[in-house]
């Protein structure tokens, strides 16, 4: 049996592949252009992996609980002479819970437009449910990946089926084959997968391909101008037995359509929202309209926050582009049970920070407290889509200990902490709301290690130019 | 119209033919003790190519539900309503459709040359393109002529194509008559290796002579039944009309199921009827 040298996590840059990527996938070519053509070869796994390298397979993060021990090769196989052998660990194997990754394709990547599928024979030493199969994740930005979730697995050899939702954009792929599996469906129980005859074919077995984006509905979103990814992208095939198989398939194998490309364009997979107005987004595959669109009315470009006027001279920011910052603030502490999402997002170069879902959160500064016993103020300026929008800051010192202290039945300051809160409601929505905010009651006397900035409520609100001051 | 009775081949078309018959004899190998015959003149055929109602010179309809869903516990009501049929893009398209209608869940359409064209012998082929899913059921079959008089299954079936929507790559054809019908049939299943019935168009046909029936997809003769295959009296000696029609559930397909998409379609590019000579 041979071992095959185990290749941790990508994680180096890939700026000049994926220059290279959209340059020679991305553009529309004239008729006179000829492409080059890289490798065809059909074959990924026969009795050794076909046209890759030893260090074919490229195992997801162990930092993430990925197990690297248990692949392998083994003379029990469907066709010729060895199959590949997957130990699937249980939850609780110190050296990872899972075992998963890529079969990658390290040289120039191979063009795969004449083929329909990825194909391939498994078994499983026990009946089980295998959570993920597939082709096109190459670790370099996973731009056609192609899934399929929850695969039963029997104790005899099976062919499996995984049909390339748009062959044409497969002219240089190195995402020959990804696996994922864990013990969910064997009550913990550690099993061994054998997989063999891993290939692309040109089956027309199958067809009747059902596509949704938007998870099929017609969506609508008011939003301001910026970028977000296309969601809910999904596709349902008739396999030749007659059964429907359900792939999970990246946006990019989609051609889109807006109503209004003024308002909103679709490149990548990405939705640009670039103006004012109303744009319904919409795309199709193979010429086949996908079920599902997305309407946008965009209110244009969010407005920034105005520019504060306090003398710079009497301030110690915590987050803003007008003021040199005092502190290197953390945003997402990761305070339990808290449900908040939140995203630093910029508009005019002018950078804001976005809550929703808020319940709890905090921008902390702990390990560089403020010494604002000079200032009387916090100011923040707030913008709010609702006027039920209620959000309260609790401006916290740290006191001498460094450390956040809460009693974490009634979450008031505990030990050396002390705090002042403040419930920021009546906002007008829709514009920036500037809020100064005293440094009173308990902290009136006890502020010269301000640590952290509780907020509390909301839900949704987007929060620019925190700072302290004195006029 | 469409509708041609030809009284010579026609000669273009006799070329095309010839081509295709030279390929049978090359690429399928029959059995030496199979009867091969490939007739050429045209006695019947509809391309189409009108859009509307079917040319009512050759087509009638079977509307409703029939007895017992048409024998077979069929769910659809059949209609002549364009919703259900109708020729466009030169095509006749064959429409099943998931809607409440005279207490039926599904409408489709069964059309029939019965008392239009009736033939005994020779060439009878259709090119279809044809729906898919669970409890998805076209045909193109013919019944003896005498039908009205003798009743099934002594007037006789020659099903030149069934198909099972959950099986798009299998078709069957099968003969039924006395002492060997409706489950007991003499029949045979075809497969298509690396394609499937719902995806392009095939040829479905048969030749038919004196004490043979040949099925055909495409190019490919896949089987020949002779009075000897019949566990009964052989009465394929006479005249017979021809049914087109796609029905949803029965007992042959099963009923649809929550995975069924609807409308189906069943798109025949041509029907042409050639004599046995």
């Amino acid at each position: 049996m041979k071992k095959f040298k185990f290749i941790s996590y990508f994680t180096f840059a890939t700026v000049g592949f994926l220059t290279i990527a959209l340059v020679s996938c991305e553009r529309e070519f004239s008729e006179d252009i000829t492409l080059a053509t890289f490798p065809t070869i059909p074959e990924v796994f026969t009795d050794a992996p076909v046209n890759l390298t030893d260090e074919f397979f490229v195992s997801f993060d162990p930092a993430d609980g990925a197990n690297v021990n248990g692949f392998d090769t083994d003379s029990d196989a469907y066709k010729g002479t060895q199959a590949i052998k997957i130990d699937v660990p249980a939850p609780n194997d110190p050296d990872g819970g899972f075992i998963g990754g890529i079969f990658l394709d390290r040289g120039e990547g191979r063009n795969l437009t004449e083929y329909t599928a990825l194909t391939f024979w498994a078994k499983g030493s026990t009946t089980a449910t295998v959570g993920l199969f597939g082709f096109g994740t190459d670790f370099l930005g996973d731009k056609y990946a192609v899934s399929i979730e929850d695969t039963n697995l029997s104790t005899s050899w099976r062919k499996y089926i995984i049909p390339i939702p748009e062959a044409s954009k497969l002219v240089q792929e190195k995402g020959m084959f990804i696996f994922s599996a864990g013990t969910q469906s064997t009550g913990n129980l550690g099993y061994s997968i054998w997989l063999d005859e891993i290939r692309f074919e040109n089956l027309n077995t199958f067809g009747q391909a059902r596509t949704e984006i938007f998870n099929g509905n017609d969506e609508t979103r008011t939003l301001y101008n910026g970028d977000f990814d296309v969601f809910g992208v999904s596709q349902t095939v008739n396999l030749g037995d007659g059964t429907d198989i359900d792939l999970n398939i990246a946006s990019a194998y989609l051609d889109y359509h807006t109503s209004d490309p003024t308002v909103a364009q679709v490149a990548n997979g990405v939705i640009a929202v670039v103006g004012a107005g109303s744009a319904e987004i919409t795309a199709s595959i193979n010429g086949v309209e996908a079920t599902g669109s997305l309407t946008i009315t965009s209110k244009g470009v969010f407005i920034s926050a105005p520019t504060p006027t306090h003398d710079a001279a009497n301030v110690l920011s915590v987050f803003s582009d007008t003021y040199t910052a005092a502190v290197s603030p953390t945003f997402e502490p990761g305070y339990g049970g808290s449900t908040t999402k939140f995203n630093l997002a910029s508009s005019n170069n002018n950078e804001f920070a976005a809550y929703t879902s808020n319940n709890w959160t905090g921008i902390e500064f702990t390990s560089s407290p403020i010494n604002a016993t000079e200032m009387t103020h916090m100011h923040v300026d707030v913008f709010v889509e609702s006027a039920s929008t209620s959000i309260e800051f609790q401006i916290r010192d740290i006191g001498t200990n460094g450390k956040i202290n809460t009693n974490v039945f009634t979450g008031q300051p505990n030990s050396d902490d002390k705090d002042y809160r403040f419930q920021a409601s009546g906002l007008t929505p829709g514009q920036w709301n500037s809020i100064e905010i005293p440094l009173a009651g308990n902290i009136a006397n006890q502020k010269n290690n301000l640590g952290a900035i509780i907020l509390a409520g909301g839900p949704n609100f987007i929060l620019d130019n925190i700072y302290f001051y004195k006029n | 119209m469409n509708f041609k009775k030809l009284l010579a081949p026609n000669k273009m078309y006799g070329l095309s033919f010839l081509g295709l018959a030279l390929t049978l004899f090359t690429s399928c190998d029959p059995d030496e003790t199979q009867v091969v015959t490939n007739f050429t003149t045209i006695t019947m055929q509809d391309e189409f190519d009108v859009a509307g109602a079917p040319n009512s010179d050759v087509w009638g309809f079977d509307v409703g539900r029939g007895t017992n869903g048409w024998g077979n516990n069929e769910m659809q009501y059949y209609t002549d309503r364009p919703e259900n049929v109708v020729v466009e893009d030169g095509m006749l398209k064959i429409t099943a459709v998931s809607e409440s209608y005279q207490g039926a869940a599904y409408t489709s359409a069964r059309l029939k040359t019965q008392g239009k064209f009736e033939q005994k012998y020779g060439r009878f082929e259709a090119r279809i393109k044809l729906p898919w899913g669970q409890g998805i059921w076209p045909a193109f079959w013919m019944l003896g002529s005498n039908f009205d008089t003798v009743s099934w299954p002594q007037c006789g079936e020659i099903d030149i194509m069934e198909f099972k929507g959950q099986e798009p790559t299998i078709i069957s054809g099968s003969l039924h008559g006395p002492g060997y019908s409706a489950a007991s049939p003499v029949t045979k299943s075809f497969e298509l290796t690396n394609d499937r019935f719902d995806t392009g168009f095939h040829v479905f046909g048969i030749e038919w002579g004196e004490d043979y029936i040949n099925y055909y997809v495409d190019d490919v003769l896949y089987n020949q039944i002779t009075p000897e295959d019949a566990d009964g009296e052989w009465v394929f000696d006479q005249p017979f009309f021809i049914i087109l029609n796609l029905a949803v559930g029965g007992g042959y397909v099963g009923a649809p199921s929550n995975a069924t998409v609807f409308p189906q379609e069943m798109l025949v590019d041509y029907v042409r009827v050639y004599a046995a000579e």
